[in-house]
């Protein structure tokens, strides 16, 4: 599994009430209507800026705070197929992956505003096209790589009808 | 080696001998969404194939965060909660009964050594009772419903130990958001939390709540007390439940140890937009004038929590360009508190009551605040944008702050009003 896209920056802290406000989340399970206010407390503009396939990518903790599945599911409706970050808060990171998220661990501290990032999952690679380098990835645990395989836990369920073995 | 409270909880429910680090399947006691994440969980529910629940008596839902509901779309998917209530013969605590965390310990749910998963963060509560809980997604959730059985990783565990005395007008609130301070929003990721030393001893169990309630701001799985006779007293009175409390081995790994002494503490303030962003009240040297006061959540609305806010405002007025709103955490708080004259000494001085749950904490109703609002909370997250707008400023204290800003009009020191 190879994904390309541009890569979006954040700082560290980002949490789900950023990602996806109280305000929008509470009132419809419409994930393309939430789509459009991603980011919008911090970067009013995300939603115009997203092409489908790019990525976020975001220093510590991000997806702190709320259990909000809202948060990955908007972030998929608005186009972001990944997301980078130093460290995850550990809700966020299950939901990610039941949702289909690509969520990684890396050093992100290379990787600036705009650049195009390529990313091989099962490698656990992401490659900075941008300044040709490579940055090795944080291995995902197998039940983990398992259900993201299958495209989230939804997906996996009606195929296997139960979690992975551990 | 011995096993942490987090190590031996996992172990008996999944049946293994479960260190950190370890994955695990493990048997979930109780299962609780709301209104904010169940109905997403009922849609992956129906797209997995689900036909029924592993056990209706083990799946809680509560309408608490959107209650009563604001708008029609709101109220749409409320109904979708009542329908599979009804459908599942799962219990359901409509509008009006309580916050889920408050409801899912006072009304004797939980147990000591449970564990349980609920689609919310702050599921974390139930540590104080020595249940190991922690916050899931809510497809995870429909999993759970369907299964009854979750995979988790056995978190490592730093132990807390505060010790030395709380001095008057200083909480349990207070010393939450001081270690928060401390450890910073992402100091206990993937980890748990176990707390010991005469602070916590000293504690009643709705205070204990407090505490636990906030391990997840510091990025915690689970923030656990073990289970002294004031816990075991407590639960008795609400469950009928058997249990068996479940203790660390003296032996038991700690990553980490953190001692905090309490005797000098001060009530403490964490400042827009960070819950770690925390200075005592008397480090905060310029006046901040305050235009709302919130008293209430899962953190602090609790009896002892509007008890000590009656008693600051018995008898005086709040200052007049500040909206005081209070949300009683259940019914049952909401009818002890009328009964024992505090709604009568807070309304009297000028605050307001709203309807027992959430109220304006997670921004969609019941109070949002106007631009460049200040608001003193005795809620758990100040985030931007949290309350609803995110031209205003939240600021997090304990019931006894809130309520001495509200008379002041301007965020304040209790003490004065708690001497003696």
């Amino acid at each position: 599994m190879i994904l390309r896209g541009k890569s979006h920056k954040f700082g560290d802290d980002i949490n789900t009430d950023y990602i996806i406000s109280g305000k929008y989340k509470f009132k419809t399970l419409d994930m393309n209507e939430l789509a459009k206010h991603v980011m919008e407390d911090i970067d009013p503009n995300f939603y115009q800026k997203v092409k489908p396939g790019d990525f976020v990518v975001a220093g510590k903790n991000f997806g702190c705070g709320s259990s909000r599945e809202q948060a990955p599911r908007a972030l998929l409706a608005c186009g972001i197929r990944g997301v980078l970050a130093e460290s995850f808060a550990r809700i966020f990171f299950r939901n990610a992956i039941n949702c289909g998220l690509v969520a990684l661990e890396c050093d992100t501290s290379k990787i600036e505003e705009g650049e195009q990032l390529e990313v091989d999952l099962v490698q656990g690679v992401v490659k900075n096209l941008t300044r040709e380098e490579t940055i090795p990835t944080q291995p995902m645990p197998p039940v983990m790589l398992d259900i993201l395989k299958e495209g989230g836990l939804v997906e996996y369920f009606k195929k296997h009808g139960s979690f992975p073995d551990l | 080696m011995g096993k942490t409270m987090a190590e031996k909880i996992l172990s008996k429910k999944s049946n293994t001998s479960a260190k950190a680090g370890d994955l695990v399947v493990a048997q979930v006691d109780l299962a609780m969404g709301q209104d904010g994440t169940t109905p997403l969980a009922i849609r992956s529910f129906e797209e997995m194939g689900g036909k029924g629940v592993f056990d209706p008596d083990r799946i809680i839902l509560v309408i608490d965060h959107n209650a009563p509901s604001p708008l029609e779309m709101v109220s749409r998917l409320h109904d979708s909660m009542r329908n599979f209530s009804q459908k599942y013969g799962v219990k359901l605590f409509d509008v009006g009964c309580g916050v889920c965390h408050e409801l899912m310990v006072a009304q004797g749910l939980v147990v000591p050594g449970d564990l349980v998963i609920g689609a919310d963060s702050h599921t974390c509560t139930y540590g104080a009772l020595g249940a190991f809980s922690t916050g899931v997604g809510s497809t995870e959730l429909a999993a759970v419903m369907i299964g009854g059985k979750l995979w988790f990783k056995v978190p490592e565990t730093i132990k807390v130990n505060l010790v030395g005395q709380l001095p008057p007008g200083v909480f349990s609130k207070d010393v939450i958001l001081h270690l928060a301070g401390k450890l910073g929003a992402d100091g206990a990721t993937y980890r748990s939390l176990e707390f010991y030393g005469p602070v916590i001893d000293n504690l009643e169990v709705e205070e204990r709540l407090t505490i636990s309630n906030m391990a997840v701001e510091v990025g915690a799985k689970t923030g656990l007390i073990p289970p002294d006779e004031k816990t075991i007293a407590w639960v008795k009175q609400r469950s009928k439940r058997e249990f068996e409390p479940v203790y660390a081995d003296s032996d038991a790994h700690y990553i980490d140890t953190i001692t905090l002494d309490c005797s000098s503490l001060s009530p403490q303030i964490a400042l827009p937009h960070r819950v770690d962003q925390v200075s005592s009240v008397e480090e905060i040297n310029q006046e901040i004038p305050i235009q709302e006061a919130f008293l209430g959540t899962c953190t602090n609305g609790r009896a002892k929590d509007i008890e000590v806010a009656a008693r600051i405002l018995t008898g005086k007025k709040i200052d007049p360009r500040v909206r005081l709103i209070v949300a009683p955490a259940s019914r049952e708080i909401f009818m002890q508190a009328v009964k024992a004259g505090w709604v009568e000494a807070i309304v009297e001085a000028g605050g307001t009551f709203v309807t027992p749950g959430c109220g304006p904490c997670v921004g969609t109703h019941q109070g949002v605040p106007g631009d460049g609002w200040n608001v003193i909370s005795t809620a758990n997250r100040n985030f931007k944008g949290r309350m609803g707008n995110n031209q205003a400023f939240i600021y997090l204290g304990s019931p006894a702050t809130v309520a001495a800003s509200a008379l002041e009009g301007k965020i304040a020191d209790p003490r004065k009003y708690l001497e003696g």
